[in-house]
Formats: C-alpha cells, structure tokens, sequence
C-alpha cells in the first residue's frame, strides 16, 4: 500500500490472491503504478496500469534487460549500493563469466555437471568456495533452501572499492554480465517489444531512490522453473540496485499458496531441514554435532548465525529431555542422516522401484497435484501400504479403483497390492493452532465445533501414533529405539478424543527455562549449555511472557498502519525484515516520506514505527573490535544480518549451484535455442533419465514440430490446487465447472479448435482432453521473427472425485527440478494441441506412443544437456 | 474500508398515524427518511422478521481462511454444536472483512455432504473400500509403521558413517496443517529415523 509502483510477475495475484489484491488496488489508487507481466492477460492484467505479455521461462532475459537498463544508464540508488550491498567488493581474478565461457561460469565440470565455486569467491578469499564435489552433494540435498533465512558462509573481511571502478568489483562484473541483455535481445527472446521493456524500466527506477519504493511480486509462476532459484535472485538484484530491501513499500513478495506453507517450512516437513532453517544432518558432512554446528556457523563470519550453537542445542534439548546430554552432544546421534536427494520425486521413482513400503498423504493429493501424474499413481500402486488423512475421498485414495491408469489397464484393482487407510481428517475450525500465512505472520485459530464421526487432527492422529509405537517398543534395548523411547512425548491431552494441547505445542516450539519452565520471550535467551529448550528458535517470541501472542486480534482499525498487535511474525514480531536498510547509514530515514526505523540519538536506540530488525542499542556509528564473530561483529550499518558481511548480495559467492548471476537458459522443453548463449538450459538441472519420464525434444535435439507449443499452467480463482478443497464445493464448482484450455484465437484458426469445443493436449508423457477456451487473453508473441504459440491450463481438475472430475494438467509435465531447491519446472513446457476429444482406454497410450516415436524420444540418446562450446570439453 | 451493514430489523419512522397507513410503502417513502424507496420503506413484514444466522449464533470464534497464504480473518459462528456460517473478520488488517469465493465457501468445505467421516480400508487387491474401526486402523498402522521401519533401516552408510535411519517410511503433506501439528509430525518421524518426509513447499 506504501509502494509507489508494483511490478507484479510469475502471479496472478489478483486471482490466486484476491484479498491481498486489494492492498494493491489500494496503491494504484493513492497513484501507485501497477505493471504486470505475464504469459496471459488475467485480472491481475486488467486492473495494471502496464500488462507486458511475455513468452514462458523467459524472466531472467526480461529482467536482465532491465538490470542493463538501470546498470547503462547509473539509475541505481548509489548510495545504497555502496553502503549496503556488496557491489564495491572484488571477486577473485580467477572468475570467468557466462560472457567469456558460452553460458556457463568459471569451474563447470562437465562429467558431473557441477561447479567448483572456488573462482567465484572474493579476492582473497578463494579457499571458502566449495569444489565440484561438494556443491554436487549440495544440489542432492537442496542446501539453497536451508539457506533460505541466511547467508551461507563468506569471510567477513573483504577487498572493496567504493568508488566501484575496480573491473573486478561486483558492480563492474555486474555492469558487464547484463549488457548483452539489451532491448532488441529482450525482444528477440521474450517476445516483448523493446519500448515495452523500457516502459517497465524506467516506471521501476523512477519510483524507488530516496522518495520512492517499488515493491516486487512473485508467486509459483517463478518458483516452477529449472532456473526458478534465480529468477528470485534477478529480482532481488534489481530490487537492491534500485534501494528497496527492507523499506516500506518494498521489498519482494512471495505469495504462496497454502494457508500455512510458510509455516511447514519454517517448521519443515522437508527432508533436508529441522525447524528454524537448521539443516538435518548429512551423512558425510555432519558426522559429528561440531561439524554439524560449524556448518550452521560457518566459522567466524558475521551475523545472527552465530547463535547457531544455542539454536541447535534447544532444538535437541526440545524433542529428547533428559537425555540429551553435554556428554552424548545433546543426543546428536538420535538425529537420522540423509545422504543425498531424498525429496518428493526421487521418492516417487523409488516407489515405482519398489524402494518405499508406507507413505503418508496429509492433507495432499500428489494423485492430481503432483507433476507427471501417471509416475504418482504408479508409485502408490506399488506400495505395501499407504495411510491418506483428508477431508475428502481425494483421487489419491482412490487411484487403485478409477484412476486414470485403470481405465489404460496400467493399474489392475485386483492386481494392486497397496493397502489403503483413508483416515478423515479435522478441518481448520474443528481444532486449534497457528498457520503461518505468507509474510511470516502466525495466526492462532480458535477451535469452533468438535470433529464429525471419526475425523481427527493431524495433532490428534501423530500424537497417538507415536503413542502406539512407543507403547510396542517399550523395554526395547535395541540402540535404533532410543530416540522413539526418550522422546519427549507428554502432551496434555483433554476431550473425549483425548486430543492433545496445541497450545502445549506452541509453548515447547516458542522454547521455555529448563530450570523455570518460563517461556522464552526472544532467540536471544536461547543457550548452548542445555540450560533451555526450544522447538524453532526463529519462532522463540510467540508465547513471551507466556502468553499467546499469535491469539492477538487487536483490531485493525484501533491501530497504525503496522498493525504490530495483531498475530505475530517472526522473528521477534518484525513486520519488514532487514529494516535497518530504511534508514541511510548514518540512521537517519532516507527520507521523511519513506521513514520507516531510525536511530534515536536522544533516546540511544533505534526506533520507528516497526521494531528495529536489528540490536536496538547499536549505533549506526558501532565498528565491531578486531577478531569479533557473530552478531557482535555486524557494524552499526550492516543491515543485513543474517549475511556473513552484513550485506545485501548482487553476486553470490558461494551457496547457489548454478552460479553466482543470473542466466538467461531456455527451459528444459523450449521449441526455441537459447539466443544469448550456446548453453541451451540450466547446465546444473536435476533430471531423471528413465524411460518413465520422457521428455519432449527441445534444442539441438530434431523433431521438436511434434511438440511445437508453449504451455503454462495456474489457479482459478474458485479452486484450490488439485480442487480436493474445492472441487468437492458445490458452490465453487458451480462457478467453474469443468476444466478447460485457453488458445489464442489464431491457434485455434491454425488447429480447427472450437470455442467450448474439446480439445486434446500432448505431450510424451500424456494426453488429456478440455473444453476449449478461445481468448484473446492469449496471443501469439513474435519471438526471434517467428510466431510462438501458448497454452493455458488450469490444474485443478483430477479424474475420480469431486462434483466436477477431468483430466489433469499435472499429467502432462515431466519431472526435472531446479538444482538449488529440487522443485520441478512446471510452469513451461512444450505440448500439441488437436481438435476433439482424447481416446480412451488403451488406445489413449497408442496416441501417446505414436507421438513419442514421432518425436524419436524412444530412441532419443542421452540427454545433451551441456551445449556450451566451452563445456564440451 | 469495510462498512458495518445495515441491521436487518430496522425501524419504520414512528408517526402518528393509523397502522395500515404506515404500512403503505408509498407513504413511508414519502414521509420518512429513506425518500428513493430502497430501504426501510419499501421493507415487507417478513423480511421484518427475518434474522441472520449470525445473529442467532450461540458462538462465535476467531479463526483464519484454510486456502491461500494470505491469512484472511474468518469468524465463524456455530449454533447447537454446528457450524453455521463463516464470515470475513472486519477487525483483520490483513483482509478488512473480505474473503474470496473460496474464503466465503468454506462453510461448505466444513459442513459438505461429500466429506469423509469415517474410516475406509482397502485391502491389498480388494476393488472396493471396507469399514474400519479407528482405534483398529491405528493399531494397524501403528503395526506396519515399525514393519516397514525394520525393512527399510540402514545403520550405517558402505563407510561405516552413522545413518540411523529407515527408507522405508514417506510423508508428503503439511502446507494446509497447523505449524503444531507439523511440528509433531517432523519430531515422530525423526525420532523413527524416517527421512523422507516432504510438502508442498517442495512444489
């Protein structure tokens, strides 16, 4: 609401997101400027001052091209460059560029398809980066996302030039990366004409500096990429280059999807994270709890990592009591190691191996959810058994009787072995606890009515799960039950049900004396000596002075704009993170318009209308004394803090496995080569080479006319992802009732397509059938002097429930991941498109076929996935 | 901002005039406040004594839209043990009373015929579900858990390094539960040693 122009890409917000539209609504009309940019016009479009179509998979080249512009033209806030990013620091003269090296970066290693990042560090300091080696351990275990709240490790003294001059200072290399992302190669590749590119540029930089902020919208339509890890990092380099992190009407907004997907990442149910961002141990690299404290710390750099030591230990002392020790490394050992990629679609393919006996679906329906269908179903068909907890009979319990595959006669009922419990579930008002909702604000909810029938909590059904396993193991001596046996596990349980207490839950999460049993009020008081205990120290706070304070409804109207007393977002109820960086270096407010937090010279601590992201009695004026680590070594003008310099990074030295820029590749299925480079698509990219997940040809490979359009997939207001929370409405199935595909009007001249007429969509995985949807809301971009086509789909619908049941887009994609966080890349793919309807039965699977050969993707040899002239080695 | 609505009941403006004449709309448009006939004057008997369910509601809780991540505030109104409607929170900053069409359906996902209430069991090759006891199913669940803990487990890695751990054990969900529950759910699976546990964070 604060922002004076919001760029609005990869969301639909206004759909996906509607309430929170209206905050933007709201800007636009205090005279906010609204662009968006997207593959269709949606409503988000309708209501923007600016829409700019774009091609699919293409971001990084479009935002590049803005970077140049900002870069070309000294539009940066320069002062906030210098000061709080890490522009004015040299990188090591070692380093190569994508400009140099064909698309890839300094230290690829073709046979293994990794980086050595030692080329990428800063000067001086060459021996932090990781080898091959390691960073491909890394890409196994999706280590960017346990980075997610911080900086991974760089030493905190380094080499700058404030003047910015240096040819190896960040800026410069900065400078020269994006020049070749002009407006004519933006059109080339995007299909967005230049004057548009520079319309969105210009409107970017003229409202952000000193008077101005532009805040950056987001949501999965950038995540779901091959490269979707540095679409985000594109934009925080804009975003930092412009002086918007950490000010009011800045920032960057990740809309997610799910009432509380933050909150189960923040508390993960992930396989390579413990709550609060602390990594699960790896086999190899966290042998011992100081190796596995050490790489949370990262040595001596700078930064409120440095608590890493008192985080950890609360967390341990929090699940085994008593018996998590000095002596035994507070039970360190009770913690299982992964090994490499143990993430949702290597489970999937072992599942189809037969590696997973049981699998727990809670309140998820992969069956339609998922990318590549089919290879779901499959897996759960392959099963000993499979618990699913929901509130609906979902397609992911039913998949044995009318699946898809039944109807192929891949899944035979009586041939399929998996044992199926559908256990139901309580819904958000039949029981109490927090969501986190998507800027990090903890809402408790207030139980209404009890649970119908059988349904229960999840709280409900783990707790007494673990009950019951406890209850068959007890008096095991046998070493691998010591963790079940001394886990604490004493909720206090109450109703008929006896269901446990979510508030219980909610004061061991916040953390608590051991001696006192005082809760916690902040991650401050948090200790490495077993003194305390605390489930997700980034949430110590929410139950200080032990009281709820997520349960907080103050209203809305009887506050400030802030709104600081309703629910609480961690850490420490901050609002805007990192908002030392509103105030210039010196602490004072950039500028009284854009006043957010600023040093009190009277008072001596920092103050403002949020509370200070930052230790609220440092002076702007504070240098640490040689030799200091941690948050002690953060200088008064540091505003980054979880960084290990203090601050914002424009160039990543270390932590990403595809390098330390942004690079435009095509996706992984693109009908066109990449124009900027030889190097086609992410080099580093997670595939599954196995004939069960084919893929379309895409350059060099030949016969890509059998796949020649572009599609994208997204929400409909009404519905809920794989619609087992809508679908099942009747309400909301009234208001869009069947599934359907948007086609421009010239495609469905080119392909006889007719308007609520059906449609078969193709790719080498599946085919589905649609209504088809003439719109102009599609059109066809001019890209490189050739028309490409795209296709919109919504991915809700599934076969077997719901009061409106169809075929699923999610079948249709393939499963490659983006190396940095394993998520799939299904926002882009190639596809074709035919009039009528799909055939059935096991003809369905000859019409897939007959493509597949036609493409030569039976016969296709290994994928080329390095194309660089410089990677062939 | 949102606006407080209109009370249903309202008031016809009190005159000294005989009953049948106030009761005539024209007059009451012509004589009262509401000069354009769009509101009290034209107001019927019946929908007089019409009453929202919000206002009959034996209780009403605070409580936060279960679809996106925006966070919308819901308050939701029971009576006799029974959800009975769900409304958007005026008093939340975040939404201002408002909810999308799915937000303002979502008395219809608690309340919806279609939901499971009990529990249904598919045995191995069965084409059709069964009826299961709950306490049943989580003793067999409970059963096969510690099975396919013991089939999947890995002490060690080929280099003697500790893993601790089963394969034999997945999860995939979390992203619609409460962060207690998902709290639970990571501390008993990592207590089992089971690590493949994931979400639609992944996703």
């Amino acid at each position: 609401m604060n922002a004076d122009c919001i760029i609005i890409q990869g969301s639909n917000m206004a759909e996906a997101h509607p309430v929170g539209f209206q905050w933007v609504v709201e800007a636009k009309l205090r005279g906010a400027k609204v662009i968006h940019i997207d593959p269709r016009f949606t409503r988000t479009s309708a209501l923007a001052d600016t829409f700019v179509p774009i091609r699919a998979g293409t971001d990084i080249a479009f935002l590049g091209g803005v970077i140049n512009h900002v870069l070309s033209n000294d539009l940066d806030f320069r002062e906030y460059v210098v000061a709080y990013t890490n522009a004015a620091t040299i990188v090591s003269e070692r380093f190569a560029d994508t400009e140099d090296l064909d698309g890839l970066f300094s230290g690829f290693d073709p046979a293994s398809r990794t980086y050595d990042e030692s080329s990428w560090q800063y000067a001086g300091n060459e021996d932090a980066g990781g080898d091959s080696e390691e960073t491909g351990a890394r890409r196994q275990v999706a280590s960017a996302l346990q980075h997610e709240s911080h900086g991974p490790g760089i030493d905190s003294e380094v080499e700058r030039d404030e003047t910015l001059q240096h040819p190896r200072c960040v800026f410069q290399i900065l400078k020269r990366h994006f020049a070749r992302y002009t407006p004519e190669m933006v059109e080339r590749v995007c299909g967005v004409p230049a004057e548009q590119l520079l319309e969105v540029a210009k409107a970017w930089a003229a409202a952000s500096g000193r008077e101005r902020t532009t805040t950056l919208v987001y949501s999965v339509g950038w995540t779901q990429h091959s490269t979707g890890v540095q679409y985000i990092r594109t934009g925080t380099i804009l975003q930092l280059l412009l002086g918007n992190m950490g000010r009011p009407g800045g920032g960057i907004l990740a809309l997610r999807g799910h009432a509380s997907i933050q909150g189960s990442t923040d508390i993960p149910t992930l396989f390579n994270l413990l709550p609060g961002y602390l990594p699960m141990p790896h086999v190899a690299q966290h042998e011992r709890f100081d190796d596995w404290i050490g790489a949370i710390r990262h040595g001596d750099q700078k930064g409120f990592w440095g608590g890493a030591p008192a985080y950890a230990t609360s967390l341990l002392k929090a699940w085994w009591g008593d018996a998590a020790t000095v002596d035994n490394d507070f039970a360190y050992g009770y913690l299982p190691r992964i090994s490499g990629d143990h993430g949702t679609y290597r489970q999937v393919l072992d599942m189809i191996d037969g590696r997973i006996k049981g699998y727990f679906l809670l309140g998820q329906n992969p069956a339609v959810g998922s990318a590549h269908g089919k290879a779901q179903r499959l897996g759960m068909a392959n099963l000993d058994w499979l618990v699913v907890r929901d509130l609906f009979e979902i397609e992911s319990a039913t998949f044995w009787k009318d699946g898809p595959e039944v109807a192929t006669g891949e899944i035979v009922p009586e041939e399929c072995r998996t044992e199926v419990f559908l256990l139901p579930a309580a819904s958000h008002v039949e029981k109490e606890g927090t969501f986190t909702q998507t800027q990090r604000m903890l809402q408790w909810r207030e139980k209404a009515v009890e649970p119908p029938g059988d349904c229960r909590s999840e709280l409900w059904f783990f707790f007494h799960l673990g009950r019951l396993v406890r209850e068959r193991l007890a008096g095991s001596q046998d070493g691998r039950d010591r963790p079940l046996l001394d886990l604490t596990w004493d909720y206090p349980v109450h109703g008929r049900h006896d269901e446990p207490s979510a508030d219980a839950v909610l004061r061991e999460v916040n953390g608590f004396d051991l001696v006192t049993g005082r809760p916690l009020a902040s991650s401050g008081e948090l200790r490495a000596d077993g003194s305390t205990a605390g489930g997700c120290w980034i949430y110590t706070g929410v139950y200080a002075g032990g009281v709820n304070q997520a349960a907080r409804r103050r209203p809305g109207s009887e506050q400030d704009w802030v709104a600081a007393e309703w629910g609480w977002v961690w850490p420490a109820n901050r609002r805007i993170l990192y908002n030392r960086a509103s105030a210039d270096p010196e602490g004072r407010p950039w500028s009284e318009r854009k006043a957010y937090v600023w040093w009190d010279d009277e008072l001596g601590r920092w103050t403002g209308h949020d509370v200070p992201d930052f230790q609220v009695d440092k002076p702007p004026w504070y240098r640490p004394p040689p030799g200091a680590t941690g948050a002690e070594a953060l200088a008064g003008d540091d505003p980054f803090i979880m960084q290990g310099d203090g601050k914002g990074w424009l160039f990543v030295p270390t932590g990403l496995v595809d390098g330390p820029l942004p690079t435009h590749y095509e996706p992984a299925e693109s009908p066109l080569p990449n124009r900027l480079y030889g190097q086609q698509s992410n080099p580093t990219r997670v595939v599954y080479e196995r004939a069960d997940n084919p893929r379309n040809p895409s350059p060099p490979d030949e016969h890509r006319e059998v796949f020649p359009f572009v599609f994208t997939t997204s929400r409909l207001t009404e519905h809920h992802t794989s619609g087992a929370m809508s679908r099942t409405l009747g309400y909301l199935a009234e208001l869009q009732p069947a599934m359907f595909v948007e086609v421009s009007p010239a495609l469905a001249r080119e392909r006889g397509l007719e308007h609520l007429g059906w449609a078969t969509i193709v790719t080498a995985r599946s085919a589905i059938e649609a209504r088809v949807l003439v719109t102009d809301r599609l059109r066809p971009l001019r890209v490189d002097g050739r028309p490409v086509h795209q296709v919109w789909l919504p991915y809700h619908w599934g076969v077997g429930s719901g009061l409106t049941t169809g075929d699923s887009a999610n079948d249709l994609m393939g499963v490659s991941l983006d190396p940095n966080v394993l998520i799939q890349d299904s926002k882009v793919g190639t596809c074709d498109v035919q009039p009528g309807r799909r055939p059935t039965g096991p003809a369905l699977l000859d019409l897939v076929a007959g493509y597949r050969t036609r493409a030569g993707v039976a016969s296709m040899a290994p994928e080329r996935i390095v194309t660089a002239e410089q990677g062939r080695g | 901002m949102w606006v407080s609505r209109p009370r249903w009941r309202g008031r016809v403006p009190a005159m000294e005039v005989t009953g049948w004449l106030r009761a005539w709309p024209l007059y009451r448009q012509l004589t009262g406040d509401d000069r354009l006939g769009r509101g009290v004057a034209v107001r019927s008997r019946r929908t007089e004594d019409l009453v929202a369910r919000t206002d009959e509601a034996d209780s009403v809780v605070r409580s936060v839209c279960p679809y996106c991540a925006v966070g919308c505030g819901q308050r939701v109104y029971t009576q006799d043990g029974q959800v009975t409607q769900i409304e958007g929170d005026p008093d939340s900053p975040i939404s201002r009373g408002r909810l999308c069409p799915k937000g303002a359906a979502s008395k219809n996902l608690v309340t919806s015929p279609l939901r499971q209430t009990k529990v249904r069991y598919r045995r191995p090759f069965g084409t059709g579900w069964e009826e299961l006891d709950l306490d049943t199913a989580m003793e067999m669940i409970a059963d096969r858990v510690l099975a396919a803990r013991r089939d999947g487990w890995e002490d060690a890695d080929p280099d003697g390094r500790p893993l601790n751990r089963t394969t034999g054990i997945a999860s995939l969900g979390g992203a619609t539960l409460d962060n207690e529950e998902n709290y639970l759910i990571k501390k008993l699976f990592t207590a089992l040693g089971a690590i493949q546990v994931e979400n639609q964070a992944r996703i």
